[in-house]
């Protein structure tokens, strides 16, 4: 099962034939994902060259649009590689053609863009968001869009959720031991298109997982929204981390959404929400690790 | 980025919003030449800082002649306004004020939308206004792709129950005021106060507005903005080689990548610290993917230009990025400062290729750099490191 994404997803790049989008589509390839397509309106007709999971050469069809592409293809998941300026139109050209999971990996989105696209999807109903400023999602041995590395770890029952690219992965690391069933990076931008709860909600719906790894940082109410949802729906374990306990105020801590504005968006804030909600959440990202590996052990 | 009001104003202007005539001005005599040029009657000269409460802290005066500016110039100028330095003080025509309201839009992160506010209690702290009365604060959201329309505006000035001889004013302010807050990329525009004038006409007697910094492809003209001399000079030459960077309070130098994984490291740090003197982190530096040798350099070069920084912790996961790489960026980094690297470097690699990561470090053995396996560990170290030079 897994969530979002599985071994039948079939997956198109926009920005299939930009430096990014080529190594990243390789990756994903090697990892075993069904890459079916690009869009390039400048170089449709023409195929880039990859190699496939077992060596052997894959041509990779371009397309002039996203609608040709899921014509000819049956594609289901559209993955953002497009640059900043240019995001916003990709964004709205996939939900246009009803592309059930639009992933949207471009960092530096103006969030008037970001704001303008979510409404528009929004007011479609057909499509999925996750993004932008994020990794992508990874169902470990099944799919992987985006740009989370595959060779962490093997498939299992933990079903992780961050705003984070690299304390996911990190943490990845940590309980690789284990396995996850899908890891989604949900980014760290103020207006993102899924979130915390979206995945949690995910997550308790999938038979496959059966602990949840929630990862937050500082800004916005996000988590404490998260806790709120896991005290009323959330029956499966969940562990947590919050990054960002030192920031100051008033300071941006790398992510466009990462600031802590008067008491607002405070770590301590989200880590009492999250344990209110009878969350276990860990001190460091080992200490994190070790509070769901418990978890998983005694089940 | 928040903007001074100065710069809001003029903003407001360009856009057909209603203010009254004010010049910037960083000297005294500027002030005088301001107030001059704005016809020599009473003018108000404001401390021009970034956050609020100047009135009470006395950064706020009335001058009644080109003369008397100069002197209100004089001792608002280098006032120290809650850590603020005033450098710049706004001369503006005075108003004579009938009545005083309130009006913001702004981006509603939890709503993923916009929202528009207004009082007809303006001039007040709003945070207590909505805390104490909410029902004088109308908060209407805003339709991210319908946004703020002649209806729309009405709808808003109704809800916040405007008198009938201001509500066509105030109408057409809010629909200028919502122009400001698109074209120019903004996610906060706030007017407060929103004046009526003894004459009744409606104005933006001040103004907050913060720009989003990921949208200046679209504005070059925004980089002017930039407050250049209150920046962090450290930032500044960080910002110079793209490098993100924020300057904190500590002896523990940071380098990571990732924003996430550098918060986190942060915390590790500084609960580390509290077994080891109280050594706190020094700065976030976050170096992002594909870190190359030279970036690594920079970096270094960067939090060893701090002379609080007494050690620095590198801690790095190899997601994209191949960790003997980032072992290579350090070594040549290390050989690209020569004797300006002077602070031990407590080295954490984990991921992607993490055994040639670690056999490079291990192979260059240079004296500066110990190898720590964990993060937790590492931290401990580094940590400990900074205690020991601080001594």
């Amino acid at each position: 099962m897994a969530i979002f994404l599985t071994e039948s997803s079939k997956v198109i790049v926009q920005g299939l034939t930009g430096s990014e989008g080529r190594k990243h589509s390789q990756r994903m390839l090697t990892s075993g994902t069904q890459i079916v397509g690009g869009v390039n309106p400048s170089k449709a007709g023409q195929s880039v060259d990859f190699t496939g999971p077992d060596g052997s050469p894959v041509a990779v069809p371009v397309f002039g649009s996203v609608r040709e592409a899921v014509e000819a293809t049956g594609a289901d998941v559209s993955v953002i590689f497009v640059p900043a300026k240019f995001t916003k139109a990709a964004v709205i050209e996939a939900v246009d053609a009803e592309v059930p999971l639009v992933v949207v990996i471009t960092e530096g989105v103006p969030v008037h863009d970001s704001a303008e696209f979510f409404a528009y999807a929004q007011s479609k109903g057909t499509s999925r968001l996750i993004g932008p400023n994020c990794p992508g999602l990874i169902s470990p041995g099944k799919s992987n869009a985006g740009i989370i590395p595959a060779d962490i770890t093997p498939p299992g029952r933990i079903g992780l959720v961050s705003k984070s690219g690299t304390l996911t992965y990190q943490m990845m690391y940590e309980l690789s031991d284990i396995g996850f069933s899908s890891a989604v990076g949900i980014g760290g931008d103020p207006v993102i298109g899924t979130t915390h709860i979206d995945a949690l909600e995910a997550f308790q719906a999938d038979p496959e997982t059966d602990v949840i790894v929630l990862i937050g940082e500082i800004g916005g109410d996000a988590e404490e929204r998260a806790a709120a949802y896991i005290r009323e729906n959330v029956t499966k374990p969940v562990v947590g981390y919050v990054a960002g306990f030192t920031a100051p105020e008033g300071k941006t801590m790398g992510h466009a959404g990462a600031i802590v504005s008067g008491s607002a968006g405070t770590a301590q804030a989200k880590k009492e929400a999250l344990e209110a909600a009878g969350v276990k959440v860990g001190k460091t990202p080992s200490e994190t690790a070790r509070l769901a590996r418990e978890i998983v052990q005694s089940l | 980025m928040d903007l001074f009001e100065y710069q809001a104003r003029d903003m407001f202007a360009a856009h057909g919003v209603p203010v009254l005539g004010g010049r910037v001005a960083t000297t005294p005599e500027e002030a005088q030449a301001a107030a001059e040029a704005l016809g020599g009657g009473t003018v108000v000269v404001k401390a021009q800082v970034k956050t609020g409460g100047r009135g009470k802290a006395g950064g706020v005066k009335l001058a009644h002649s080109p003369a008397e500016a100069a002197d209100r110039a004089r001792d608002i100028l280098g006032m120290d306004i809650k850590g603020h330095t005033v450098h710049r003080v706004l001369i503006a025509e005075a108003a004579t004020i009938a009545e005083e309201y309130y009006f913001s839009i702004l981006l509603d992160r939890t709503n993923r939308t916009y929202l528009a506010m207004a009082s007809r209690e303006g001039g007040v702290e709003i945070e207590q206004l909505a805390v104490e009365r909410p029902e004088a604060l109308a908060r209407i959201p805003v339709d991210a792709l319908t946004g703020i329309d002649e209806a729309k505006a009405r709808e808003i000035v109704d809800a916040a129950g405007f008198a009938d001889d201001v509500r066509d004013g105030v109408v057409d302010v809010v629909q200028k005021l919502w122009t400001v807050f698109t074209a120019e990329d903004a996610t906060l525009v706030e007017v407060n106060p929103l004046v009526k004038s003894e004459e009744g006409r409606i104005i933006a007697l001040d103004g907050k507005v913060t720009i989003d910094e990921n949208a200046e492809f679209r504005h070059p003209g925004h980089a002017d903005l930039v407050d250049v001399e209150a920046t962090d000079p450290l930032e500044r030459k960080a910002k110079e080689t793209g490098l993100n960077y924020v300057k904190l309070d500590g002896e523990v130098g940071i380098i990571g990548n990732g924003a996430g994984l550098v918060m986190s490291t942060l915390d590790v740090v500084a609960y580390a610290g509290e077994q080891h003197g109280g050594v706190k982190p020094a700065n976030f530096l976050d170096i992002g993917g594909g870190a190359s040798a030279q970036v690594m350099a920079n970096g270094l070069d960067v939090i060893l230009g701090d002379p609080q920084v007494k050690s620095v912790f590198v801690n790095v996961f190899g997601g994209i990025t191949a960790c003997d790489e980032v072992a290579k960026g350090i070594v040549s980094a290390l050989g690209i400062l020569g004797d300006e690297a002077s602070k031990p470097l407590v080295v954490r690699l984990d991921g992607n290729n993490v055994e040639e990561g670690r056999r490079i470090l291990a192979e260059a053995a240079h004296p500066l750099v110990t190898v720590v396996d964990t993060m937790d560990g590492a931290a401990a170290k580094a940590a400990e490191l900074a205690a020991t030079g601080k001594a």
